[in-house]
Formats: C-alpha cells, structure tokens, sequence
C-alpha cells in the first residue's frame, strides 16, 4: 500500500513537467501582445513597454521563458502579475475561498445525491422515483449560469435572504447559494448514478440472503447495498473536485466570489503565462491528489481489490 | 476601443465607458441625466454616511503616475488633489493652485496656495510637484502615465527606457515652497485644462523611499483617505479631517465595492447593496430606466466610436478614397442603430470629439457628412466609381470580446444596401489581436477604433489621433492621415491664449477633417448608471464619474 501511493505521488512529477509545459506553450502561442493591451485605447509609452517586456522576461526565446519559469518556481517565487501584484498572495486569499466553495458543492451533491439516489433505487417506479428523475433532468438541462442568475435574482433581490455581492464577505453561510448551484449538475448525475447502481445491486442474490437471514433493513442498505453500489459514485465524486475547483469560473463571476476560477479567467484573458500555468499545475494536482484518493477508498469499499507492489 | 476587462461572460461590454484608460475628477457639461439635485444639498444627509460605489479591483500599486484604468482611477482621484478639478460643466477650477499663469501659452507660472498637507502631517510643496512629474516622465521608471508629461520641455531626453533615473525635466524649475514655472516645447492652451489628471497629483517623499509601499497604503492630500485596500473585495475611504478644499465631502466616505460583472452590481443595486452604479449591464440597457425611472443616469460621455481606414488601403486611397469615405459615412443610420442596438445609450456622433469636452460644437460647418441620407451617399459613391473602380468587398475588423458583433453587423448591413456593395464583419478573437494588426498596419479593410478623452478638451481627441505627428506608429492616428493644413490649424488653436478662441480655431481645425474624412464618428458613449433611494446628489461628469464628494446619503 505505502509503496503504492508512493509510486503514484512519483508519477506526478513527469505531469508537473509535462502540464507546465504544455500550457506553457498554449498561452505563449495566444494571438496578441498582452504587454501592449495594457494600454488599453492608448498605446503605453514604449519606456513602461520596455521595462515590463523586461522585467517579464518576454524579450526572450519560448524556452528561455519557460526555465527561468520553473527556475523561480523552485526558489518558492511564483513571481507577480504584469501590474505588480504577487501571485502567491492573489492565490493564498483565492483558494481558502475556492476550496470553501468546492467542499459545500461536494458535500451537497454528495450527501443529498446518494440519499436521493438510494431512495430512488430502493422503490424504483414509484412515485418518488419519478419525481427525483424530473428533478435531476430539470437541472441538468438548465445552464449553471440560468440556474445561478435565478437563485441570485429570486433569493437575493426580491427576497434579500442572501447578498447579491457574496465576494464581500466569502462566510460559509454566504457560500452555501453559490455552494449548491455550482454542485447542482453533479448532484443530478450522482442521483442517476447511484439510483441505477443501487437498483442493479438490490436485484442481487447476496441481498435477498442477507434479507432472507433476517437482518434489519438498515443493515442491509448499508452494508450490502450502498457499500457495493457506491464505487462508481466515489470515482464521480473524486474526479469532480477537480472539475469544481477550476469549472468554477461562472458561478464565482455570477455571485461575484474572488476565487481560483475569477484568477484563471482574469489571467487568460490578460495573457499572463506564469499566471495561468501556476494555476492550472495547482489544479493538475488536485486532480491527481483526488485521483489518489479515490484509488485508496476503492480498496476500502471492495476488500477484492488491494493494491499490492509486485516487487 | 472601449472594452471591458471585468466583463466576465464573452461577447458583452459594460456600457461604453468601461475602459482600460482612465479620466479624472469629476464635472458635468450638458445633459444633466437625472442627476439629483444639483449642488444645493437639497435633502441633506448624513455626514458620517458611506456611500457604496460599484468598482474593479485596481490593476496596479496605487501610484499617481502608473494607473491607466478606471479601477484604480476612481480610488486615486478622491485621494490625491492636484492643481485644479473640474467642476460640474467640465471645466478646470483651482484646488491647490492659486493662479496658473502664462503671456505665451508656452511657459506658466504656477502658484500653489497655502496650508495644504499630506495625511502624514507633510506640507505640500511646489518640490512635491516637480518630483512627482519628474518621476512620472523618466523613463527609468517605465510609468503608464508618462505621455502626460510629453509637452514639457526635455520630455524627449528623459523619457527614453535607458534615461538615468536621477534626469529630471529642464522645463520644470522650483521658484520657492509655493511657485514653479513650467515651459512646454510648444504653445499649448490646453495645459491647464489637463492639470486635473491623477497623473500631474504631488508626491510626498514618502513615495520616493518606499514606492511599493506607498503603492498598498498612498497617502495623499485630497478629500478622502485611505482605510483599507481588500483585494477582489473593496476599497474604503475615509473622509480627510485635513482636507481644506473645494471637494469638501458631503458624506462620511466612500466604498468601492468591486465586480467582476456587472451583472452582479446592478443587481446589488436593486437589492439595496450598492448605492451609486456607473455602469449598466447589456442585459438591463433596454429596462434599467423603467426600473430606476430618474434614478437613471444616461447621459454622453467623454468617449466616442469611430471606423478607420488606412489611407493607403487600395479602395480608399486619394480622392476616390475620401469619396468613399464620405459616401459609406452617410450609408449609415447612426439614431436608428444607437437605438435599436444601444438603447438610447449610445448619441450619433456630430463632431470628431464628445459633447461633454470645453470646445465641443454640433454645429461645424462639413458635419452634414454624418447624417444620413441614402442618395447622397449613392451620389458620393458613383462619383468614386468614376475616378477608380472599388474592387472586392468591404470588411470592418472588430474585436469580438468587446460586444462589437451587433452594431458592426448593423453597420455593415446599411452600407450593403445602401451601395450595393458587399459588405462584412471581419472578427478578431479579442482586443489585442486587433489591435497588433493595426498597429502592425497590416490590418486590411476598415476598422473599429475609439477614443476616451483624457482631460475634457476638444484638443486630447484631435492631437493623438489626426496629427502627422501622430502618425507611423508615433501616436494613435492609425489612418495616417497627414495633412499639413490641419496640423498648422491646430497648432494655432493651442497656441491662443484666449481660451475661447482657443477653442474656435480648434474647431476651423475640425472643419478640415470633415473634408478629409480621415476616420468616420459613428457615436458618442454615453454613461449609463443610476443610484438608489438612498442617495441624492448624484450628478455625473464629463468622465462617467459622479461627482462624489457631493453625494449624499441619509442614516
């Protein structure tokens, strides 16, 4: 086990390197001069152009750029935006809010999603079945930004019981909206997911025995159900977070959240590489990170699969 | 060239205003837009009150001379006071200077009045000027802002990027604690009207040690100060208890809450979160003066749009070009599509400036060829057909971030029936890849170009854009467009020193861009914005801004 992880944390090294570069790459090659949009209708004074080209290293070669890149990146400087602000600041006072944002999301599609989904799987055809699968299409169909525009506009200006601008004060409880609507596509597919999951092991022999024994009902949801049910629903689950830390640059522009989502959107569009790289290698990781675990919670939810070194 | 940089979902643009150049202080000419009560404080309000204000995070440290954005401009501008301000009509009035004079329009005399400080406790002196301007200009420091200090005599020698950081400016010379002269390399009549940009604000030394300090934490000498700078989050201001001026604040301080979209602001607004917005959303143009009723503001502002044309593209080169020029200007319906397209928020364009800069007229002789009128173009047109043929089609390149696709399509749309030409939107991914091809001047066909006044006069919109100075990459007059008579009527313009005439010369100086046509207005910006119920004496200036020392707010 120890050397299993160990393995896969080695692994994230040659991604590291090969996600730097990549994107790297990507923005080096974006059409346009992002120092002279700095100016915006008036072309900055060709001393200022100067003195940032320089201090940003763009005057050099794309390689030069890029390992002066990584140079200051393992000296602990992640270096500062075009107009001087320091990006590790901007992303030490964006990811507590993030990571904030993307934990009532998980916890929501979570928690509400498998109740739903067992419950649904549990008396498939009746009418609470029924009623959980509109729901679940209902959201899927609906945009994020419909959904987020809607609750903004109904809880937030007719009915005031949440603040349109919740980048003022990112609280657990003004997160809890934005939470929800970013979590609200997976929680529809975590339902689905997990009702036909449950529906399918429910039908199985091993339950109608432990049914048959006599063990209370609860017994049998949770341990011979949901444990055997669960294990597409925890990959899902696992592969979201990532989706969520960095897919939520609409909800955040929506409520107005200073979060990873706003940077990454703000430094696309600025044309700031080490910005944009710096970001997306974050998220690269937590993505690995969450793939990680998973892997691990495999093993404990099915005891057949193990994760043994064959040294 | 007005784009939003905070507009988070592509394709839309706050109203025109929002753009990356930055205006100063506050006045207002013409179209008083449901602008409160004016300046009676008719209601009265609560002093010790904190009036919220939509904002963007600003872009840069929060330095005078290194801040080219409205985000950071509108904290700076109630932070710093400079020479003068401008009023409510537009107009420069003293604030720290007591008399700015000049026999020649080329050299000034600057008398600074008594008793002004810092929130450190550091007079404020004529030395603070001089190391701020000085600062600004040289070209070691590579400031945003530097072009301000362009018609200062020695300008040229300092500004370069290898300039020695200790050069100062040979026009700038400090008389005593009160009093300096400036000399410009060459007769301006306009220089006062500049002075109440951020970028001519004093410095104290405190700036000087420790630059990026100061950058976090300014202090300043104007009617607010500084509280807190949150970053993404807000700015809070705080009266001044120094402050002496004629910016007294009327209110206790002020918030600027910043957006990413402006969606989400306007709807704080209507929710009671926010209580002054200078920006309307597209989604709301078409209803947010039902929704406000006269706590809607739609009035013009200090920028325009415009088409251009190279003066060396094929099709619109010597005097078929400016027959076609003028023919495809009077191809267009400018009210009908500022209507249908904006919503009334944009104003067809009458001059080659704005109506809220000192000098504006509507009525220059040659401005007919911005009206519409389908024979007179047709008439235009065939005239050119008969000295050279038009080959190929017409294209108007745009940057398609900016909310450009509708009215180009418009535009467009005319001109092909209109004419009988082909006629087509050309898109750009976003504003800076427009922008390196028409800098590049390989950009082919015409296209969307704009102007935000810096400083409300007629001259900021001429000078940059139409001069042969301006030209081959010198400035911003994309076109080309050398005309020596136009430069020699300009120059006379900003060499008077009666303001008026000043003004009067400038526009003969308009009437020969007329004939030439060497970019064709389409329209002025207006500000949308609006407040609510809990403000009054909102008025907004020539630069979009309310004026917001006078706004006051009720407990």
């Amino acid at each position: 086990m120890t050397w299993y992880v160990l393995r896969r944390v080695l692994q994230m090294i040659p991604v590291f390197f090969g996600a730097t570069l990549l994107v790297y790459f990507m923005v080096f090659f974006m059409p346009g001069d992002p120092i002279a949009a700095l100016g915006g209708d008036k072309p900055l004074p060709e001393a200022a152009q100067a003195r940032l080209r320089e201090e940003f290293n763009l005057d050099k070669p794309f390689l030069v750029q890029y390992f002066l890149y990584l140079a200051n990146i393992f000296q602990g400087d992640l270096g500062s935006t075009f107009r001087g602000q320091s990006i590790s600041g901007q992303l030490a006072d964006a990811f507590p809010i993030t990571i904030r944002l993307a934990i009532i999301a998980i916890v929501f599609e979570a928690v509400l999603g498998i109740a739903a989904g067992v419950i649904s799987g549990l008396r498939k055809g009746t009418w609470i079945d029924t009623t959980f699968l509109m729901l679940s299409l209902l959201v899927i169909a609906v945009p994020t930004f419909v959904l987020g525009f809607v609750a903004q506009f109904v809880l937030g200006v007719q009915l005031r019981v949440m603040p349109v601008n919740v980048g003022r004060d990112p609280s657990w409880e003004n997160l809890l909206v934005p939470g929800m609507v970013l979590g609200a596509v997976s929680f529809a597919y975590v339902l689905r997911l997990t009702r036909t999951q449950v529906a399918e092991v429910a039908a199985q022999d091993h339950v109608r025995t432990a049914t048959a024994k006599g063990l209370p009902r609860h017994r049998v949801v949770s341990a011979h159900v949901l444990r055997n049910s669960l294990i597409p629903v925890i990959t899902y689950i696992g592969i979201d977070l990532g989706m969520l830390m960095g897919g939520a640059i609409v909800t955040e522009s929506i409520f107005n959240i200073p979060g990873i989502g706003f940077h990454l959107w703000d430094a696309i569009r600025a044309g700031e590489n080490t910005k944009v790289v710096t970001i997306v290698t974050l998220l690269v990781t937590v993505f690995v990170i969450a793939n990680l675990i998973v892997d691990i919670l495999y093993a404990l939810l099915d005891p057949r699969i193990r994760y043994v070194s064959k040294s | 060239m007005a784009i939003s940089r905070r507009s988070m979902i592509l394709g839309t643009a706050a109203s025109g205003t929002a753009a990356l150049t930055l205006a100063a202080c506050g006045g207002d000419d013409g179209g008083n837009g449901g602008g409160g009560n004016g300046s009676d404080n008719g209601g009265g309000g609560d002093t010790g009150a904190i009036v919220m204000i939509n904002g963007t995070e600003p872009q840069n440290p929060l330095h005078t001379t290194n801040t080219n954005e409205v985000g950071g401009g509108k904290i700076l501008q109630n932070l710093f006071s400079g020479l003068v301000y401008y009023d409510a009509e537009g107009t420069p009035q003293n604030e720290m200077a007591e008399s700015i004079e000049t026999d020649d329009s080329q050299n000034y005399t600057i008398t600074i009045a008594d008793g002004w400080t810092f929130t450190n406790g550091d007079p404020v002196t004529a030395q603070n000027f001089v190391d701020a301007w000085n600062y600004g200009a040289n070209g070691a420091n590579g400031q945003y802002s530097s072009y301000f200090f362009e018609s200062i005599d020695g300008y040229a020698d300092i500004s370069g990027k290898d300039a020695d950081a200790s050069a100062t400016l040979s026009g700038l010379e400090v008389v005593d604690d009160r009093t300096f002269t400036v000399k410009l390399s060459s007769p301006q009549s306009d220089f006062p009207t500049r002075l109440g940009y951020t970028a001519y604000s004093p410095l104290p030394q405190a700036f000087f040690d420790d630059p990026e300090a100061f950058g976090e934490e300014p202090i300043g000498n104007g009617p607010y100060k500084l509280v807190a700078w949150n970053h993404n989050q807000n700015a809070e201001l705080e009266v001044n208890p120094d402050y002496n001026g004629p910016r007294k604040p009327e209110n206790g301080g002020l918030d600027f809450v910043f957006y990413q979209d402006q969606e989400t602001a306007y709807n704080d607004l209507l929710s009671g979160g926010l209580d002054v917005i200078d920006a309307i959303p597209p989604s709301a143009l078409s209803s947010f003066e039902s929704e406000l009723g006269e706590r809607a503001v739609n009035q013009p502002a200090a920028g325009n749009a415009t088409i251009t044309i190279h003066v060396d593209d094929p099709n619109f080169s010597g005097e078929a070009g400016t027959l076609r020029r003028k023919a495809i200007s009077r191809a267009i319906n400018r009210p009908e599509i500022c209507e249908a397209i904006y919503g009334g928020t944009r104003t067809a364009a009458t001059d080659f400036t704005t109506p809220v800069v000192n000098g504006y007229s509507d009525s220059i002789p040659g401005n007919e060829v911005l009206e519409f009128d389908e024979a007179e173009a047709k008439k235009l047109w065939d005239e050119a057909e008969a000295i050279q043929p038009f080959e190929g089609s017409f294209s108007l390149s745009y940057n398609a971030d900016g909310g450009h696709q509708e009215w180009v399509d418009a535009v467009c749309n005319s001109i092909r029936n209109v004419l009988g030409i082909e006629a087509a939107g050309n898109s750009y991914p976003d504003f800076k890849s427009l922008r390196d091809d028409v800098t590049a001047r390989t950009i082919e066909g015409a296209f969307r170009t704009g102007w935000q006044a810096d400083y409300p006069s007629m001259y900021n919109f001429l000078g940059p854009l139409y001069t042969s100075a301006a030209a081959d990459g010198q400035g911003s007059n994309d076109a080309d467009y050398k005309n020596p008579e136009f430069d020699e009527a300009l120059l006379a313009g900003l060499s008077a020193t009666d303001e008026e005439e000043s003004y009067t010369l400038g526009q003969k100086a308009q009437e020969i861009l007329f004939q030439d046509l060497p970019s064709i207005p389409l329209w002025f910006n207006n500000v949308a914005g609006g407040y609510a119920e809990t403000v009054e004496n909102v008025v907004f200036g020539w630069d979009s801004q309310p004026i917001y020392h006078q706004i006051t707010k009720q407990a």
